[in-house]
């Protein structure tokens, strides 16, 4: 009886062993495509992130050698132009549902803003195709911008809400207890208590559609030399490592592989920034 | 009293002098910010109204038989987009099969099992894992993860699994099991985080419960947290096919795009939207283009109606940080 019992113990314990390696196996299958992407992004792409990849324009087919500068100078532009839209409205929707907004409003906002992130980015493209690339007759930059900033909105404005806030609400009392009028207290206090959390939301924002392809594909269409109006098709670093992928040339393989070597060193230096700004988070509040 | 009585005076007239520049700096940039909110709603109908303007020839053309017939044809100007339909929600369905255990492990393991030091890395590195476009995720399947998957695990599938219809046929990559493969690399991030944001709201006095009856740290785990937040899980994973489901670049790049169905995972596929993503420029007639808007009406429908649902499992133990885990 009383060997049964401990055998039974034992046994228990065996289980619960198993159990926690078979999950810690599982952990270390989710970040082996990591580990494997990084790996052959170095291996297959290193060789041709050289001075002539940041400074030339592509080469024609068949020729070697050449450079993606149109697309990342390209890249650049569209963020440019998606921030200028995307960061004023979604931060200053984020203040309006941390500040003002009813709880009735703000669910519903708060709702559809959860619906807009799970719209598949590519919809995006069709809606800004038919919004705009139709109408004006052409693919531009423009068009490509404004469906970057229409991902953009949603997410910053969930953001900017959280951080906003979290913002003590003694400060705000303090400081309309000094007669400062609401909005100036909202803009010179609260948000810039925020700041740093708002700021966060931005980058990570920015580095989520800097690396987005699809709805780029009908409203920027790429370019394979310089843009030189807005109004004008443009090339994106994304869109030409799509490009340059599915071609069948080795020397593009190539480009393309150097392309996205750039593009996640990119992305993966803005999530760093990120992380620093939001060290110690918990302790200074935002 | 003259000192205090002059006080009042001047602070009375201050505030006249203040009080309407304020009052109407206040309410305009509460007008402002509203107006900034309000683009949520404005985009909502934005995205419903264009697409189906766009698709409204072809939806009067081709009626409810867009949905259920296979022919896609743009010489003939013939559009069913049942292959489509298919090829999401099977290669969305093996992207959960792997994963949706792989993610809920992985997610009691960080909460629940592992030794605390290995758990702010491994988080780390997830979130790093989301971090990676889609496109580039893509140019690995293409040229590292098809030919593995042609050389490797395909022959032997075929070897054990060859007398059921889903192993069957030529191997030639680009596949329904290869688009798979790659969705549930793409999902796994986000169905670990919610998870992990949902476990971690699990309360104390549960596990705690738990050992006070003597339970292993995995009898803890199943009885006391998992089951405990089943209701919360279904919703992760719901999230996670929400993004199966519309999840472009890197499936389109590795899934075939050949519009058919097929019961064997080795042939290629199509889905919803690598179709948009690959016609769409080359769509040369108006019906054709019209026929496009309404695979993007189709996609917006489903992808809405799965998010709502996951909305609507999350709301009850949704917390701030659940809805940080899910952008």
């Amino acid at each position: 009886m009383h060997f049964e019992r401990a055998h039974r113990h034992t046994w228990r314990k065996i289980k619960s062993g198993l159990a926690s390696t078979i999950a810690f196996v599982s952990a270390l299958l989710v970040i082996t495509p990591l580990s494997l992407v990084f790996f052959h992004l170095v291996v297959n792409g290193a060789g041709s992130v050289n001075w002539d990849f940041f400074t030339k324009l592509p080469a024609p087919v068949g020729a070697a050698g050449g450079g993606m500068v149109n697309a990342i100078v390209g890249s650049l532009e569209l963020l440019a132009l998606a921030g200028a839209i995307g960061i004023p409205v979604g931060v200053l929707g984020g203040v309006y549902l941390a500040e003002y907004g009813s709880a009735r409003i703000n669910s519903v906002l708060r709702f559809l803003a959860d619906v807009l992130n799970g719209i598949p980015s590519i919809t995006w493209g069709v809606v800004v195709y038919g919004l705009v690339v139709l109408r004006l007759k052409g693919f531009s930059a423009y068009a490509g911008g404004l469906a970057l900033s229409l991902i953009m909105i949603p997410l910053i404005l969930r953001t900017t809400e959280e951080v906003v806030l979290l913002v003590p609400n003694g400060y705000r009392e303090a400081s309309l207890a000094l007669g400062v009028s609401r909005w100036k207290t909202i803009v010179h206090i609260v948000m810039k208590t925020a700041s740093k959390g708002i700021i966060t939301g931005i980058l990570l924002a920015l580095a989520r559609v800097g690396g987005e392809t699809a709805p780029l594909l009908f409203t920027a269409f790429g370019n394979r030399f310089w843009n030189h109006s807005l109004s004008q098709p443009i090339a994106a670093l994304p869109l030409q490592i799509f490009t340059y992928a599915i071609s069948p040339y080795d020397d593009w393989h190539r480009q393309a592989w150097a392309g996205a070597l750039v593009l996640v060193t990119g992305v993966f230096c803005v999530n760093v920034i990120v992380r620093i700004l939001t060290r110690g988070r918990a302790a200074s509040v935002v | 009293m003259t000192v205090a009585a002059s006080i009042l005076v001047e602070e009375h007239s201050a505030r006249t002098r203040m009080a309407p520049a304020s009052r109407i700096g206040d309410k305009a940039f509460e007008w402002l910010t509203l107006a900034m909110a309000l683009a949520v709603v404005v985009l909502v109908i934005l995205i419903g109204w264009q697409l189906w303007q766009g698709s409204s020839l072809a939806i009067k053309k081709f009626g409810f038989h867009f949905l259920t017939t296979s022919t896609w044809d743009p010489v003939a100007e013939q559009f069913g987009a049942l292959p489509f339909i298919y090829g999401t929600l099977v290669s969305s369905l093996i992207a959960l099969l792997i994963a949706v255990p792989l993610s809920i492990a992985t997610a009691a393991y960080l909460t629940e099992l592992a030794p605390p030091w290995i758990r702010q890395p491994l988080v780390s590195l997830i979130e790093m894992l989301a971090a990676i476009p889609s496109v580039i995720l893509g140019l690995w399947g293409i040229f590292v993860m098809v030919p593995w998957l042609r050389e490797y695990p395909f022959p032997l599938l075929k070897r054990f699994l060859g007398w059921t219809p889903f192993f069957t046929g030529p191997m030639y990559g680009p596949s329904m099991l290869a688009g798979g493969i790659i969705i549930a690399i793409m999902i796994l991030p986000i169905i670990t985080s919610v998870s992990r944001e949902i476990l971690r709201s699990v309360p104390d006095l549960q596990r705690e419960a738990a050992y006070a009856l003597g339970a292993t740290r995995w009898e803890a785990t199943r009885i006391a947290v998992l089951s405990y937040a089943k209701k919360g899980l279904f919703g992760a994973v719901i999230l996670g096919l929400g993004r199966a489901l519309g999840e472009t670049m890197a499936v389109t790049m590795v899934i075939g795009n050949t519009p058919q169905i097929a019961a064997s995972l080795f042939k290629p596929g199509y889905t919803l939207a690598s179709v948009i993503a690959n016609e769409f420029t080359e769509a040369t007639t108006d019906i054709y283009l019209q026929a496009l808007f309404e695979i993007g009406l189709v996609l917006l429908g489903i992808t809405i109606l799965v998010n709502l649902l996951a909305q609507l499992l999350l709301r009850t133990i949704t917390t701030t940080s659940a809805t940080r885990a899910v952008q």
